[in-house]
């Protein structure tokens, strides 16, 4: 267990202390919110007055997107690429305790961004409602089918290339996954599309959790659910240490 | 630090009939050597000889093609999770978070061992200690290969791998990596050390091996195989383009210019002919640089074996259609003695 604890911490230690991570992770997740809250210049779905109302769930669910596959995916791309996993792989460390620690390093990401993002939105006037209970259960869907696909490219392609990879991928599941442009004002076939990908599934998820009124999402739970799985079994067949 | 003393029954290290093959490509072939506990063994051979692939095997990170390889008794992938607790690993580049500071990478790293060593008293043994705020990114690179080493260190092992460890430091640093490795010894700890730095080896190792093209030339201690067999002949370092027609008529002996200022008399070196070559350097106003006789130096052995198992190497492959190769690797063997 010392060595987990340990590995958790520098893990999260690292993270926190890189600012091209906690930009991704923080930084831009809080200006869309707050920019778009106060700016009203973006399409709302019909029946919201608010923007904070139909914006924050969608943030909630690029952070998850943020850390769990850019972060987490670059942040190993580049530990493979610098040899550590292997270097890692000479050490009584072993590989359980080395995915746990990671697991558990986005975890706190994740309840982070969650306190920081909340409470911006609760000070931008956010009201939550729908079933926020089953919130966390989407978030952490999500978490795995994004870790997943970020881990994927961490142990398949160079640190470069996942960086790049990561971040491209990262604009394009946030401008058709519905989590600042509502569905309902995208063209039908663009729409259809983003409600099948990972980011789409978890922010109808997360509207319908956490908004009045939002349609419900019963079908993004199996979408997610598949994604959830697929990916990190993806990541675990092709991830090469070296 | 205290490391575990005592020599077991069991080598260190067995190597047995090791082949690895790449593909087409054979990295090492029929290889089998020894390493003792508290010993410093060098596996020397040129660059693309086959060191890291076999240092990697031991290591668990490659399977054999055939043979057999053993580390304090165990298979390194078989038995890899006992293993590990055992070994020190020093890569040859990287293997520490970029955004990481040196005392908190040890403090991780001891946190994976039962009983390591004090990460604070490494640190201050590689002579890091002033260097606790900075990231690894940004240490120079001795500083970080001394991180390295330091790491290799922490579980207080009983085999320790060290990849090309000075390879491309300064000299201070060189010295320092030198020192502590050579402290491995007393505490009983088996090292084994790979270089294409001849020099390194001489210095350090207690058992020297040599490989090329992934054969084995040489097992020897570094005195056995500096032990020329023949001692017709005496070598000497002067100023290059020295006349060596006129001094070969005075030391009635063949005189031939090596490399640029290193020569070589064909003749038994008595003390008259040492006499006689001195006294003629005197009279010319020449320096004398080194001077040996009926000693050859390990980078003199390691030439000599490695140009031979070229010249060998490249008569296989012509006669397998495939060429050139074994005339590159002696080029790489000459530009890596330096």
């Amino acid at each position: 267990m010392k060595a987990f604890f340990a590995q958790t911490r520098t893990e999260l230690m690292l993270s926190l202390r890189n600012g091209e991570q906690l930009l991704v992770s923080i930084a831009i997740p809080l200006l869309l919110l707050v920019f778009f809250s106060l700016v009203d210049v973006l399409p709302l779905p019909d029946g919201v007055d608010k923007g904070v109302q139909f914006l924050t769930p969608g943030i909630l669910a690029l952070a998850v997107m943020s850390s769990a596959m850019v972060s987490l995916g670059i942040g190993t791309g580049f530990e493979r690429q610098y040899k550590v996993l292997k270097r890692l792989g000479a050490t009584p460390l072993g590989r359980s305790r080395w995915v746990g620690a990671k697991i558990t390093m986005v975890l706190c990401l994740l309840v982070i961004q969650t306190l920081v993002i909340g409470a911006a939105a609760c000070a931008l006037g956010w009201n939550p409602g729908g079933t926020p209970l089953l919130a966390p259960l989407a978030m952490l869907l999500g978490a795995a089918a994004f870790a997943g696909i970020g881990l994927l490219m961490a142990g398949t392609l160079r640190g470069t290339l996942t960086l790049a990879l990561a971040n491209g991928l990262y604009l394009v599941l946030l401008l058709l996954g519905g989590m600042i442009i509502p569905f309902d004002q995208m063209p039908g076939p663009i729409g259809a599309i983003g409600r099948l990908l990972p980011s789409g599934a978890l922010s109808q998820l997360l509207q319908s959790t956490l908004r009045d009124g939002a349609p419900s999402a019963g079908s993004s739970w199996l979408v997610l659910a598949i994604w959830a799985v697929a990916a990190p079994v993806a990541a675990a067949r092709f991830f090469r240490w070296e | 630090m205290s490391f575990p003393t005592g020599a077991s029954a069991v080598p260190a290290i067995e190597v047995d009939d090791l082949t690895i093959r790449y593909g087409d490509h054979v990295a090492v072939f029929g290889l089998s050597f020894r390493a003792e506990p508290g010993r410093i063994t060098a596996l020397l051979g040129p660059n693309g000889a086959g060191k890291t692939s076999t240092v990697e095997t031991l290591e668990g990170y490659r399977t054999p093609t055939s043979g057999r390889v053993r580390v304090l008794g165990l298979d390194p992938q078989r038995d890899h999770a006992n293993l590990v607790a055992r070994i020190g690993v020093m890569l040859q580049s990287g293997g520490v978070y970029t955004g990481i500071r040196p005392l908190e990478m040890l403090r991780l790293f001891a946190s994976y061992y039962d009983n390591p060593a004090d990460p604070a008293e490494l640190l201050d043994l590689v002579g890091l200690a002033d260097r606790q705020r900075s990231t690894w990114r940004s240490l120079s690179g001795g500083e970080q290969q001394r991180l390295s080493l330091a790491l290799a260190l922490i579980g207080r092992p009983e085999v320790a791998f060290l990849d090309e460890p000075t390879a491309g430091i300064d000299p201070t640093g060189r010295q320092l990596i030198r020192r502590v490795v050579s402290d491995l010894r007393s505490e009983g700890v088996a090292v084994l050390l790979t270089t294409h730095d001849l020099d390194e080896a001489e210095k350090l190792a207690d058992q020297v091996v040599i490989i090329d093209h992934g054969r084995l030339l040489a097992d020897a201690t570094p005195t056995e195989l500096m032990q020329t067999s023949d001692t017709h002949e005496v070598r000497f370092g002067a100023p290059g383009e020295l006349d060596a027609g006129a001094l070969a008529d005075r030391l009635q002996a063949p005189v031939t210019e090596v490399s640029p200022g290193e020569y070589l008399v064909g003749a038994s070196g008595t003390p008259t002919l040492i006499a006689s070559l001195t006294a003629w350097l005197a009279e010319h106003d020449l320096p004398l640089g080194d001077l040996r006789v009926g000693r050859q130096t390990l980078e003199d052995v390691f030439l000599r074996l490695t140009e031979s198992a070229s010249a060998a190497a490249a008569v296989d492959t012509d006669e397998s259609g495939s060429t050139s190769r074994g005339s590159r690797r002696t080029g790489r063997s000459r530009r890596s003695r330096g």
